[in-house]
């Protein structure tokens, strides 16, 4: 590009003031869905995600003992890279806009930044449920190939509250993503504590006696661990509810509270 | 909707203090819709903090700005109305620059069609289109950002720096650009830290220094109605023809003489006092440069400079 079309003369015609409605939150949430796999860390974040479940079914498929290959069992294991790595994708989600300064462009095309949030939320939301999807064909793929690749048999049974739970966790864990990526606004920051804190609280709580309710109802890798299994029951929901106030509800009001008011620049 | 009189863009008694930093104190001046307004001041004057305000970036400690009549915020599309482009470094780098503009397509509801005529209209539309923001020079930034701007269609510019990067023929092609969007009725603001990027494209001026409006006026009476340089061997012989004709003189540049009035009437005095001239020329933007250097090399940017607040043009 030396000149470009430098004599190309504008199609510009400004006109009187024009009441053009703003875009709904379906049409903001397609626009943050777009933003996370458009660009190539975006892209390949997405693709790893997609391509480790399969591999861990597979995985377990030719290395586990036989009792163990059912597709309730394929389908807890693949949750855990999901899980590792969507509140990863839920942080970026966020952060992206503030160490690549997109923010200066969404805000200004959308002055009303809790709309721009609220997008996000369900942005992460459809993005933990596709998640959750991806988890459900390695799972069926690794309990198809079973008996087909191994001499060993296969159990589709699935529980609907296996599922279910399966799906509030990861949901749970991309918002919490988002979360920290609110607070922080900082991609290294937030990812770097994401995975730190809650371990700090897990050693913590592990190495004094005094300490371990706070395992039992802080820790988060404690809390959600029989989510997976579809086994949370009464006191386990409120464990959870717990847990995640700390981690996911807390940041999220504090940082949408401090973008709602900070200086965009 | 709003009544079209008065400006376009209002921005009335903005104060922005950060903790006890004052970076803009009491700014008023308006826009009105087909015209280029110039808003300039050295770096740290407080141009961007005014703007990011005016686009509801940044809240004010007090004051208004409008545009439209309406806070930026209630702007339903803000898009549709108002093309911002506050930094051309603030787009993702792992974009493309066509992608970078059917995300904001998709936000103002403008169709597919719209971004590849505004990447036309910039002069990125082929393989530039196609590459990494990462890999843009920060000339075709601006033009991106300029293109994000452009792309909703909308009657005001609100532009910070945007001739930063670009070659001279770029800063060409966007005077003729942004000449062009004022004469079809569009309201544009651009902020600048070189006099001479705006003084060409621009109907009013308005000089920030230290937070303050330091002067503000159509770019004909900051830029010319400033006198007359003249010169001429027998410094001493030419005040005084000066003054006998009731000519307010003050020093100029190197010996030169700067007289309040046409080079008509110099011309004459000095004629008529019989000495001989080496330059008559008008005064120019002498005065305003004068302002501007100043301002610029004052470590404070306080209003050491004459206050030359002027009426709203």
């Amino acid at each position: 590009m030396s000149t470009g079309t430098g004599t190309t003369s504008p199609t510009t015609t400004p006109t009187a003031h024009r009441t053009v409605p703003g875009p709904t939150l379906t049409r903001l949430t397609q626009v943050e869905l777009r933003k996370s796999s458009d660009t190539r860390a975006g892209f390949w974040l997405l693709l790893v995600i997609a391509l480790t479940s399969p591999a861990v079914a597979l995985l377990q498929m030719f290395f586990a003992e036989e009792p163990d290959k059912t597709f309730a069992l394929f389908l807890a294991n693949t949750q855990l890279p999901v899980g590792l790595l969507l509140p990863v994708l839920g942080i970026l989600l966020v952060t992206s806009e503030w160490s690549q300064r997109t923010a200066m462009t969404t805000f200004a095309l959308v002055p009303d930044r809790s709309r721009v949030l609220g997008a996000k939320v369900l942005a992460a939301t459809v993005l933990a449920l596709l998640g959750v999807l991806v988890t459900l064909a390695a799972a069926a793929l690794g309990a198809l190939l079973t008996p087909v690749l191994t001499p060993d048999a296969t159990d589709w049974a699935l529980s609907g509250a296996q599922l279910g739970q399966i799906v509030v966790v990861q949901v749970l864990s991309i918002l919490i993503g988002v979360a920290f990526g609110m607070l922080l606004l900082s991609s290294p920051l937030a990812i770097v504590l994401y995975f730190l804190a809650p371990t700090v609280v897990t050693i913590v709580s592990n190495l004094v006696d005094a300490l371990t309710w706070m395992r039992d109802w802080l820790d988060l890798t404690t809390t959600t661990a029989p989510m997976y299994l579809g086994e949370l029951d009464g006191q386990g929901w409120l464990q959870v509810a717990t847990s995640v106030g700390l981690w996911g509800v807390l940041p999220m009001v504090a940082g949408w509270l401090r973008i709602e008011r900070s200086e965009i620049s | 909707m709003t009544a079209t009189l008065g400006p376009m863009i209002a921005i009335e008694h903005l104060t922005k203090r950060y903790g006890t930093q004052v970076a803009v104190s009491d700014v008023t001046f308006g826009c009105r819709p087909g015209t280029v307004t110039g808003f300039l001041g050295p770096n740290g004057a407080g141009k961007s903090t005014t703007l990011r305000a005016l686009c509801g970036l940044a809240r004010p400690s007090s004051g208004t700005a409008t545009v439209g009549g309406r806070p930026y915020r209630d702007l339903p599309n803000a898009g549709r109305h108002v093309g911002v482009l506050l930094d051309a470094g603030a787009q993702h780098a792992g974009r493309t620059g066509r992608e970078t503009l059917v995300l904001s397509a998709m936000v103002l509801g403008v169709g597919r069609t719209r971004v590849d005529e505004v990447l036309q209209q910039v002069g990125l539309a082929g393989k530039p289109a196609d590459k990494w923001v990462g890999k843009y020079s920060l000339g075709m930034r601006q033009r991106l950002g300029l293109a994000t701007a452009l792309l909703g269609d909308p009657e005001v510019l609100v532009l910070d720096e945007p001739a930063n990067g670009l070659d001279p023929e770029g800063i060409f092609w966007m005077r003729g650009l942004l000449r062009d969007f004022a004469d079809r009725g569009g309201t544009v603001l651009l902020s600048s830290h070189l006099l001479r990027e705006v003084e060409a494209v621009a109907d009013q001026l308005v000089v920030i220094a230290g937070g303050r409006v330091v002067a503000q006026g159509s770019s004909e009476e900051l830029l010319a109605g400033t006198g007359t340089l003249v010169r001429a061997r027998d410094r001493a012989g030419l005040a005084g023809a000066l003054g006998a004709a009731g000519l307010d003189v003050t020093d100029g540049p190197s010996g030169a003489l700067v007289a309040d009035g046409t080079a008509e009437a110099v011309g004459l005095a000095a004629a008529a006092a019989g000495v001989p001239l080496l330059e008559l020329r008008p005064a120019g933007g002498d005065r305003l440069e004068e302002l501007f250097r100043s301002l610029t090399t004052t470590p404070d940017g306080g209003p050491s400079a004459p206050q030359t607040q002027e009426s709203r043009a």
